[in-house]
């Protein structure tokens, strides 16, 4: 049997929805583990990335330790995917980029409907947000990109599986997808 | 000579007078488009249109059929710059296809699906820009304008109000609105009007009929653009513009 190909995955600043759609592959995740074995994961909890083939990031990069985490991805896997609308193109989470981050703080914590002792959280286990979101591209070389919001179930299997075939990746026309 | 040019190696005939566009939409060849619309006078900005008549890279909308003309379409060089084309748009503007009403129905979406586009390749702009809730039938979002000018045509030609224009040059060149305030509620745009029928992405909208088709069921997503062609039908009597 050949070795096992390690695989990690993360969720940065995004809402863990692609990673719902990989669970949601579903059955055909027992074949597959047959070919990849997850190294950190949600699924695994593993919280330290070791050495891996391939590496899929959901989300953009919106604090510092989202960029602390894509760092040591991109330095630890072999292939790193940006995987969903947020990981290409920032997303939902960009939308705060119209904005300070100061205007942004203060709409939420200080000004917001209903508030008690507003004040704007600072406790140093809060890692601190960044001005901007950036997509990952923007941070690190990625090398695949799978779009969709999320990526469907079959979009992620029919990918990773050509890409773990060593074959060109073409999705069907349906399963590429912005939305 | 016959009136015949040569689109990929396909002969496509053409009467005296009409575009490269509009022989081969007439012939039923795509070649992509955004700005373009056969009802409106060729605007040849957007430039996705750009193909290879003889060599020479000309936009299909603007550039006279003529006998024997040797026309390169649907070619990797040209994908590519389609799609590069399309990326640009993309980071222009904001484009947040999972929260646009006009996502599936979208053909700015449509030719990135068309051109094999995965990612923005380039560094969003994050722009600014107003969105404008005024008018009590349409919503105009300046997000997601491409500059097609299609409204603008739209609205002059065909609707005679002339309530859209351009304003600014190069990157700072935006949609405007002639009303004495700037905002679409002070016109007398009517959501019948075909300046709100012919915009090819999400900019302009109209109220009370969103996600009425839901996400996955509609117009490309149920084949690509160059199946379905334009999402905008042409009105019944509609004159082409030549």
């Amino acid at each position: 049997m050949t070795k096992k190909l390690k695989v990690a995955t993360a969720s940065l600043a995004g809402c863990f929805g692609c990673h719902m759609s990989i669970l949601d592959i579903d059955e055909k995740l027992i074949p597959l583990s047959e070919l990849i074995e997850f190294d950190r994961c949600p699924i695994t909890d593993v919280k330290k990335i070791g050495k891996c083939d391939i590496g899929i990031i959901e989300g953009g990069v919106c604090n510092a330790e989202n960029v602390h985490v894509l760092k040591e991805f991109r330095e630890n896997c072999t292939i790193l995917i940006a995987m969903g609308a947020c990981a290409i193109n920032g997303g939902v989470p960009a939308l705060r980029n119209h904005y300070s981050l100061k205007d942004c703080l203060e709409e939420s914590y200080l000004n917001g409907i209903g508030l008690e002792n507003a004040q704007i959280p600072n406790d140093p286990e809060i890692p601190l947000l960044l001005n901007k979101v950036h997509p990952l591209h923007e941070v690190v070389t990625i090398d695949y990109f799978l779009p969709g919001c999320p990526p469907s179930a079959d979009a992620i299997w029919t990918f990773l599986n050509e890409l773990l075939s060593g074959e060109a990746i073409k999705l069907p026309y349906q399963a590429l997808h912005f939305d | 000579m016959e009136n015949i040019i040569t689109i990929d190696e396909q002969m496509i005939p053409f009467k005296t007078g009409q575009t490269i566009m509009d022989a081969a939409m007439e012939a039923g060849v795509y070649i992509p488009h955004l700005c373009h619309n056969p009802e409106f006078e060729p605007h040849g900005s957007c430039r996705v249109c750009v193909v290879k008549v003889n060599g020479r890279m000309m936009s299909s909308c603007t550039t006279k059929a003529t006998a024997g003309q040797k026309i390169e379409n649907n070619t990797p060089e040209l994908q590519e710059n389609r799609r590069c084309l399309t990326q640009m748009l993309f980071v222009e503007g904001n484009h947040v296809c999972p929260g646009c009403e006009k996502s599936g129905n979208c053909q700015l979406q449509a030719v990135a699906y068309y051109t094999e586009m995965l990612s923005p390749r380039f560094q969003h702009f994050y722009p600014y820009r107003e969105l404008d809730p005024t008018h009590p039938d349409v919503i105009i979002d300046f997000n997601r304008c491409i500059l097609c000018e299609l409204c603008v045509r739209a609205s002059r030609d065909i609707d005679q109000k002339n309530i859209f224009a351009m304003s600014g040059r190069g990157i700072k060149a935006h949609l405007i609105i002639n009303s004495p305030t700037g905002k679409l509620g002070d016109t007398d745009l009517n959501v019948n009007d075909k300046a709100v029928q012919v915009c090819p992405v999400g900019a302009i909208i109209k109220r009370k009929q969103g996600y009425m088709n839901p996400i996955g069921e509609r117009f490309y997503d149920q084949a690509p653009i160059d199946e379905m062609g334009d999402i905008a039908e042409p009105h019944a009597g509609a004159k082409h513009h030549d």
